[in-house]
């Protein structure tokens, strides 16, 4: 809850801030009573909030780079499917042991991998995600290789299932905002601050006793336990899993997400994740040219607010004060 | 000091050397501190400076022997140095800029958990330092120059260290805030912090120095008494051999 008051005590009294929360909500709200695909758009960014939350941890308040993340996200979603599919379980268990899998995975890898930095990180990062990509489809009897499992049962506990497509929103929403609210938890946390600070300089931080192979194979299972959970809420919620959905466009639909939206800020993601999921459906009218009025849009928001999405009410503020 | 069998070695070193690839920065070095000493390590750019605090950290591979108050200090485990009481406010001084001033002196007693006595220290910093009271929830990044370093220093002193490495702390300071600062680590170092004051600008550090080393091209090459240094040919006779 201290989060919660911290976030909007920092942004209470700008208008850019309310601005921006308020469209979110209106649109959030439009959707609800619409309904129809743009649920569909708002569910998956909702998801990939929680995703892109996890990446912030690793990549914004820890500073180091993953590519491969969407192995988490892949260990997560095939738990949750090929248990509750071919093993009959409860979604809540399947989930737990994919995040126990992630876990596991992200402690071995990260052990070895983590002691690489910058561009080699990034390589090896890449390398864990496409292996478990690898398996995905070479792992036929378990995973059904490209063909894919279907019938991935709705979220829900014991006979209570969330059937509809608009408690499935709410549903996602209330995830999303936990995301969010207990990253804000451990970015002020003790925890956090180790975070933080090996972020800005390892060499430092060793030298002031912060431990920091430590704190980053931390962050790195803390990031991967998001993905984890994201993957699993993707399954359940489309019904389906096969290689191709946590391939590389998931690295680079993250990645977007994360930059525009304003990486190692607390809101960040929740921004990125719905205006990337968003955007692309709003220039439809441009019809052949829609990915480049999206490209044009993203080049856009990154030259005017290089922090991202969630640097507009600090941007907004300045110039008050310039204009003032 | 003629008092030699009364002053006891704190911080011994013996053969450091460190290398990095193929380039040895710093040959074999033997040093030591003596209780309640502000030693000056002085050298040109380049002469090993900070590899040789470098190298005490264990921040950087080496080869030789560092002990301290009669304890070795592990290799290439800086966290386990720090854990000793070795703290270094590293050149260029190494705060966490997007971090308030607040959460970084937080981050300087990172392994101390008595609330009390962290009070204690937080208001002992904020006294020596009262610009950093005032900016205690200003980011770090945002602060002048001086008192990023005023910040650095009150932030390796939150760890209550029993020996304080500095490197180069005037780096791109006015010289009135270097004086300041200077004042401050003289202070400190009365109240019987031993410290390791490393400088470029030898005739600032040798006022408040008993002992000076002067590193040249990775070795020491020579141990000077700052009081015997009468003129700044002298000393220029030093760097220039």
């Amino acid at each position: 809850m201290n989060s919660f008051i911290t976030i909007w005590a920092k942004g209470r009294g700008n208008l850019a801030t309310w601005l921006l929360w308020g469209l979110a909500s209106a649109f959030v709200a439009y959707t609800f009573a619409t309904g129809g695909y743009l649920i569909a758009v708002l569910q998956f960014a909702f998801i990939y909030t929680v995703l892109v939350t996890g990446l912030n941890i690793f990549m914004g308040f820890t500073g180091q780079v993953s590519f491969g993340h969407n192995a988490f996200a892949a260990i997560g979603g095939y738990s949750s499917a090929v248990l509750t599919t071919t093993y009959g379980w409860e979604p809540l268990p399947a989930c737990l042991l994919g995040l126990a899998g992630a876990l596991a995975c992200a402690l071995v890898v990260g052990y070895p991998v983590l002691r690489l930095r910058g561009h080699y990180l990034a390589m090896a990062t890449l390398a864990i995600g496409l292996i478990v990509y690898e398996v995905a489809v070479q792992w036929q009897s378990v995973t059904q290789g490209y063909m894919g499992i279907s019938g991935i049962p709705s979220i829900g506990v014991g006979s209570f299932t969330i059937g509809s497509d608009r408690a499935l929103l709410v549903f996602l929403m209330i995830v999303a905002a936990l995301a969010l609210l207990s990253a804000a938890g451990i970015r002020r946390s003790r925890l956090g601050r180790a975070f933080v600070a090996a972020a800005g300089s390892e060499d430092a931080a060793r030298a002031l006793g912060i431990d920091v192979a430590h704190y980053k194979l931390i962050a790195f299972m803390i990031s991967a336990a998001y993905a984890a959970i994201a993957g699993s809420l993707f399954v359940h919620a489309v019904g389906f899993v096969s290689p191709e959905v946590f391939g590389l466009p998931m690295v680079v639909m993250s990645f977007t997400m994360l930059y525009v939206g304003g990486i190692g800020t607390i809101a960040g993601p929740a921004l990125g994740a719905i205006i990337i999921s968003v955007l692309p459906e709003s220039f439809r009218a441009f019809k052949d040219y829609q990915d480049l009025a999206y490209g044009a849009a993203l080049i856009v928001i990154l030259i005017y607010a290089p922090r991202g999405l969630a640097s507009l009410p600090e941007l907004w503020a300045r110039w008050r004060r310039r204009s003032a | 000091m003629s008092s030699t069998a009364t002053t006891t070695r704190i911080l011994e070193i013996e053969g450091l050397s460190a290398r990095y690839g193929h380039v040895e920065a710093l040959r074999p070095v033997d040093l030591h501190v003596d209780e309640g000493e502000l030693v000056a390590v002085l050298g040109p750019n380049g002469a090993g400076k900070s590899t040789l605090m470098n190298a005490i950290m264990g921040l950087v591979p080496t080869q030789g022997q560092v002990r301290f108050r009669g304890r070795e200090v592990p290799r290439r485990a800086p966290a386990a140095a720090a854990a000793l009481g070795i703290v270094l406010v590293p050149e260029g001084r190494g705060i966490f800029a997007p971090m308030t001033v607040a959460e970084n002196l937080e981050l300087g007693a990172y392994l101390l958990n008595d609330k009390q006595e962290y009070a204690r220290r937080h208001a002992r910093v904020l006294a020596l330092f009262p610009r950093l009271k005032e900016r205690l929830s200003q980011t770090a990044g945002s602060l002048s120059g001086g008192e990023q370093q005023m910040l650095a220093v009150g932030r390796a002193l939150m760890s209550e260290p029993k020996i304080l490495l500095l490197d180069e702390p005037s780096l791109g300071l006015a010289p009135r805030i270097i004086e300041e600062i200077l004042q401050k680590l003289g202070e400190l170092n009365r109240q019987g912090l031993p410290i390791i004051l490393v400088e470029q600008k030898a005739p600032l550090v040798l006022r408040l120095a008993r002992r000076a080393y002067l590193l040249s091209v990775g070795s020491i090459a020579a141990e000077i008494d700052p009081r015997t240094i009468k003129s700044h040919d002298e000393l220029v006779h030093y760097y220039l051999g």
